[in-house]
């Protein structure tokens, strides 16, 4: 994966999109940017300006452009995402990232005074950032979110936390997931990181939900059975026909 | 009846509020930064308020259907801790950039004290070099002086009056206000400030131009329904339903949609990315017929 092809693609899907005016004004704060020394005055006022200037529809992504993303990026799918989302994502890429401390201490910057939208649109940029390796307290921190659409960008259509978390942690993820109603199936990553802990913890909560005669969420039979044993998957069918007794 | 509550402190207030504002009509409200009932220490608990307010108060909110928007400044209270007030100038041209954000405020005097003007008028050159209005919050003690000079000094720094929203106006202030072209929003609020029915006789002396109603609960007594009781109160005592609609609802939308930031489409017509962020997986539909609840057919609030 390298941010030059990364960058490309989103210009690409840019010249396409955006307005001119709007093209304008970030090409200009692209170069003002370069100019500035560190560079990043301008990309933190134009970060916050980026709605107002470029509109809010959706990114169009046609079959050929998914293909595009997944070369440039294993596993990254756009589909979506809005435009202004896009040209923040590339206002991020442009912060320079040499100095891999430096980096990290700028980008915590933008996310201490990110609005929801903003927090939205960088953690679901994640996947994209250089120094993927520096950035598991950060992907935990947006799992920690109460805001959905936050906990959302991090766990959802997003590769970062299967390819990031350590195995307590994703399996947190794929819980709380199923606690704040979030669709399981659009996690990244699902069957390849399912494992015989998860398994029990899912069995466990199916269980607790059961007894409290509250509906199981759907998506929770699916998580759980690529990673149980023989005698978990028993128990797993044995819930699950139970349950669907109850709530055809 | 839509209506907008353009000054209420939410981030005090419980999910049982949030639910009885939506059920009685409310679909946008302003939360102004203020302080917090207790001045703050440090520069990082101003941060954290800021980010709340544009993060997940707006989160809060949606999950009930109703659109959250914040003005940004520093209160004329903590502005008396000098030292502290100027760091704080400093993060706020940040914060006051941000989507959402409908104007500069609630700012102006408490005490009228030398630091409180000071970080008053910086604030309002803020305002001018970011193209946003200008909420005021006018002092409770030494009422009229304190509202004259309030807007004194916002000519002198060059603002124009159709740009500035005067808050906590009564009878005694509601006069000047008007006659100098400002925007005049009265509180409705228990015991301290108006009554709903002095509100509705401000309404038949004043009629509906450039006059705004609002709650401005918060931690203190308050009622998040102020609102949504005014609006019935002025049907009841006979007011014109396009003079409710004026004061309750499309003033807010004229004197803070110059900002850009403040569209009636964005709760009626939402973006389909918003719908997704904001709204995704609760079951409040928007654009639903609002009901009246039996706690807004009580309520006199005196
Ligand atoms: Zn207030």
């Amino acid at each position: 994966m390298s941010t030059t092809a990364i960058t490309a693609l989103l210009d690409s899907w840019l010249n396409r999109q955006l307005a001119d005016d709007a093209a304008a004004w970030l090409r200009e704060t692209l170069q003002r940017s370069e100019l500035d020394g560190a560079g990043t005055r301008a990309l933190f006022i134009a970060f916050s300006l980026t709605g107002r200037r470029c509109g809010r529809v959706d990114l169009l992504v046609n079959d050929s452009d998914k293909k595009a993303a997944d070369a440039a990026r294993p596993l990254w799918n756009p589909s979506g995402w809005s435009l202004d989302q896009v040209v923040r994502t590339r206002l991020v890429l442009a912060i320079p990232a040499t100095e891999p401390r430096v980096w990290l201490t700028i980008m915590d910057q933008l996310f201490a005074a990110a609005g929801l939208e903003e927090l939205v649109a960088l953690y679901q940029a994640l996947p994209l950032l250089p120094h993927q390796a520096l950035l598991a307290p950060r992907i935990a921190e947006g799992l920690r979110s109460n805001m959905t659409a936050v906990f959302n960008a991090v766990a959802l259509n997003n590769p970062i936390a299967s390819e990031q978390l350590t195995i307590d942690a994703w399996n947190q993820l794929i819980l709380k997931a199923l606690f704040v109603n979030s669709p399981v199936k659009r996690i990244v990553g699902a069957e390849r990181r399912a494992n015989g802990v998860l398994a029990q913890m899912l069995i466990d909560y199916a269980r607790e939900r059961y007894a409290a005669k509250r509906p199981i969420p759907v998506d929770l039979w699916d998580a759980a059975r690529p990673g149980c044993d023989a005698r978990q998957r028993v128990d797993l069918d044995q819930l699950q026909a139970s349950a669907s007794a109850v709530t055809p | 009846m839509k209506l907008i509550d353009p000054h209420v402190h939410m981030s005090a207030r419980t999910t049982d509020d949030y639910e009885a504002m939506r059920d009685a009509g409310v679909v946008a409200v302003i939360e102004p930064a203020f302080w917090v009932g207790q001045p703050r220490t440090t520069l990082g608990s101003f941060q954290d308020y800021y980010a709340s307010l544009i993060g997940w108060e707006r989160f809060r909110a949606a999950q009930f259907g109703i659109r959250h928007y914040c003005t940004m400044g520093l209160n004329s209270k903590e502005a008396n801790n000098e030292a502290l007030a100027a760091e704080v100038l400093e993060i706020l041209p940040l914060f006051a950039s941000k989507d959402g954000v409908v104007a500069i405020g609630e700012i102006g005097y408490d005490d009228q004290t030398p630091a409180e003007d000071k970080v008053f008028r910086k604030q309002l050159e803020l305002a001018k070099e970011l193209k946003l209005p200008v909420m005021i919050h006018t002092p409770h003690r030494d009422k009229k002086r304190g509202t004259a000079r309030s807007m004194d000094v916002c000519i002198e720094h060059g603002l124009k009056p159709s740009s500035v929203i005067v808050d906590h106006n009564n009878e005694e202030t509601v006069k000047e206000c008007l006659d100098r072209g400002f925007w005049a929003a009265f509180t409705i609020y228990p015991k301290t400030k108006m009554g709903n029915e002095r509100m509705v006789e401000v309404v038949r002396t004043y009629g509906k131009e450039r006059i705004i109603v609002d709650s401005s609960a918060d931690w203190g007594v308050s009622d998040p329904l102020a609102v949504p009781k005014t609006a019935r109160l002025m049907l009841e005592r006979g007011i014109p339903k396009d003079q409710v609609e004026a004061t309750c609802y499309g003033n807010a939308i004229l004197a803070y949609g110059p900002s850009g930031q403040f569209n009636e489409s964005d709760w009626l017509t939402p973006a389909s990315i918003d719908q997704r962020m904001l709204f995704e997986g609760n079951s409040v539909l928007r654009g639903q017929q609002p009901k009246i609840e039996d706690r807004v057919t009580k309520g006199l609030i005196s």
